[in-house]
């Protein structure tokens, strides 16, 4: 049992090391010079716009269904006007970017995780690294940048999609014009609500795009590898997100609401 | 294009040229956990030289080669390619030699989400840094030309049979025109006749690209076709050196039963 418990931490501690490792080569090949612009560019196109539906739907229904929630609680207490505020601040706060981060976990994380993966098991990245090419200047950096910058887009995008859902359920009961709606939503935001919230996105999309080139890239040969590639790529990716989100929350109530 | 070693004419070699070692093997060691895979292995290869590692699988043949590359590090011996110590080299020397030598996968290792002459202009662009498109176009045609496949440019690996990868997967090795070859395995996995023609493709290739290399395979037809001199392994060691007229005289017991499948 003790044996089991060393080997397992063991096995924990060199992953943690790896990560280092595929950390710091991943930092060093940003600065390499030749930096592959074209394939950062279909990146971004399949991260962020192939994503775009599916965060925009998300966001569009959790908008929705959040003024449908807060709306009985804040009638009881007579402060109805108050809903357009209250759920500006926490979409922008939180909801549309976690909500954003853990669909593209799901999609991007697994797709990356897959795909380096299956190249791993038919020896693509081999063919990469002994033909003198840079299989991680071309397949992750660009992968990891495009992610960093893909996720906060999507996060700003969701925001809006999510608040004009919460503006479509509050004129199911009541009545407000949608100029009044966005004034309200957007009077109630200030500089703190919206710069942490993408701060914290950058660093979402970054773990999705880590992660999923890390599992990617080191899995093992086989075909049954490339599966636990992109599950463990969506597993750790989402909990990294909680992690992070935990911090960031405490950086920004230690930095704007002492 | 089909050729074989009677009617290709040999290339012409200086005396020197010919008798230079381009790697040196000795006493290669090579474990992974308590199995040891290469248990001594010791060979040179000359320049212009076939050389085919003949064996059962399972026998640390590929491992070989990925040493020779600097994708494994033996774990004792000395192993120079060009009169180099690849098991001391940095990043950036072993980026530099791997740039004069081809390695040819047993899958082809195309990448798939490229067109075949995406996966031609990969090492032209990455690797030898060229940016003339005209240039790399004939390049690309070239090479694509001399493997017979100059038609199927811009269908996707997806779209293309075995024996098709394999042809496409040697063109991506030779447009950077290196020194050495090293394949491994390049004939499993296809019928007969595909088989022949990809033997006969490496020795017309050699001769015109005028590459020495090492031919990992455990087919005797690949052997007979392409070998210049061939060692059997076995069990992590190399058990026979010879040509295949010598082997097939052999009194090796494992020697005897590789080749009288084919006597």
């Amino acid at each position: 049992m003790a044996e089991q418990a060393i080997t397992g931490w063991r096995k924990w501690m060199i992953g943690i090391g790896e990560q280092c490792v595929f950390f710091g080569r991943f930092f060093r090949n940003i600065f390499a010079g030749g930096f592959e612009w074209s394939e950062f560019v279909r990146q971004c196109y399949e991260i962020g716009y192939r994503s775009l539906m599916l965060v925009g739907i998300t966001s569009f229904i959790m908008g929705f269904v959040l003024i449908l929630q807060l709306r009985p609680s804040l009638v009881s207490l007579g402060a109805a006007s108050m809903l357009p505020k209250t759920l500006a601040v926490s979409f922008v706060r939180e909801m549309g970017p976690v909500i954003t981060a853990i669909i593209c976990a799901g999609k991007i994380a697994s797709s990356i995780g897959a795909e380096l993966g299956s190249m791993k098991v038919t020896e693509q990245i081999d063919a990469m690294e002994v033909s003198g090419a840079n299989p991680i200047q071309y397949l992750v950096v660009t992968r990891i940048i495009a992610a960093s910058l893909m996720v906060p887009l999507l996060s700003i995008i969701g925001d809006v999609i999510g608040l004009t859902g919460g503006f479509l359920a509050l004129n199911i009961n009541d009545s407000i014009s949608f100029t009044l709606y966005f004034q309200k939503c957007i009077g109630s935001l200030d500089f703190s609500d919206f710069l942490p919230a993408v701060i914290k996105t950058i660093f979402f999309g970054f773990a999705i795009g880590f992660v999923g080139c890390y599992k990617g890239y080191n899995s093992n040969k086989g075909t049954e590898s490339v599966g636990i590639a992109a599950n463990s790529a969506v597993v750790t990716a989402s909990l990294w997100i909680f992690v992070i989100d935990a911090i960031a929350v405490q950086i920004t109530s230690f930095l704007f609401y002492k | 294009m089909a050729a074989t070693k009677e009617n290709i004419e040999p290339k012409k070699k200086t005396p020197a040229a010919k008798d230079e070692v381009v790697i040196h093997a000795k006493g290669i060691k090579k474990a992974f956990g308590d199995k040891e895979v290469l248990k001594n292995i010791t060979f040179d290869l000359k320049r212009g030289e076939n050389m085919v590692v003949l064996g059962k699988s399972g026998q640390g043949k590929s491992v070989t080669i990925q040493c020779v590359v600097g994708m494994l590090k033996p774990d004792d011996g000395d192993l120079q390619v060009f009169g180099e110590d690849v098991t001391q080299m940095n990043d950036e020397d072993l980026k530099q030699l791997r740039i004069k030598i081809g390695f040819l996968f047993q899958s082809g290792a195309l990448y798939d989400s490229m067109t075949v002459r995406e996966n031609l202009e990969f090492p032209l662009t990455r690797v030898l840094k060229l940016s003339d498109q005209a240039e790399i176009d004939k390049k690309v045609e070239e090479v694509l030309d001399n493997v017979g496949l100059l038609d199927a440019i811009d269908k996707m690996p997806s779209d293309l049979s075995g024996g098709m990868r394999k042809r496409v997967g040697l063109a991506r090795t030779l447009i950077v025109k290196p020194e050495i070859m090293l394949y491994d395995e390049p004939t499993t996995g296809l019928d007969p006749v595909t088989s022949r023609e990809i033997s006969e493709l490496i020795l017309h290739m050699q001769k015109k690209y005028k590459t020495s290399s090492i031919i990992i395979t455990h087919d005797l037809e690949c052997a007979r076709i392409t070998a210049d001199r061939i060692v059997v392994m076995n069990d992590g060691e190399y058990i026979a050196e010879g040509s295949w007229k010598e082997l097939q005289k052999s009194d090796n017991e494992l020697v005897k039963s590789f080749f009288n499948e084919t006597t």
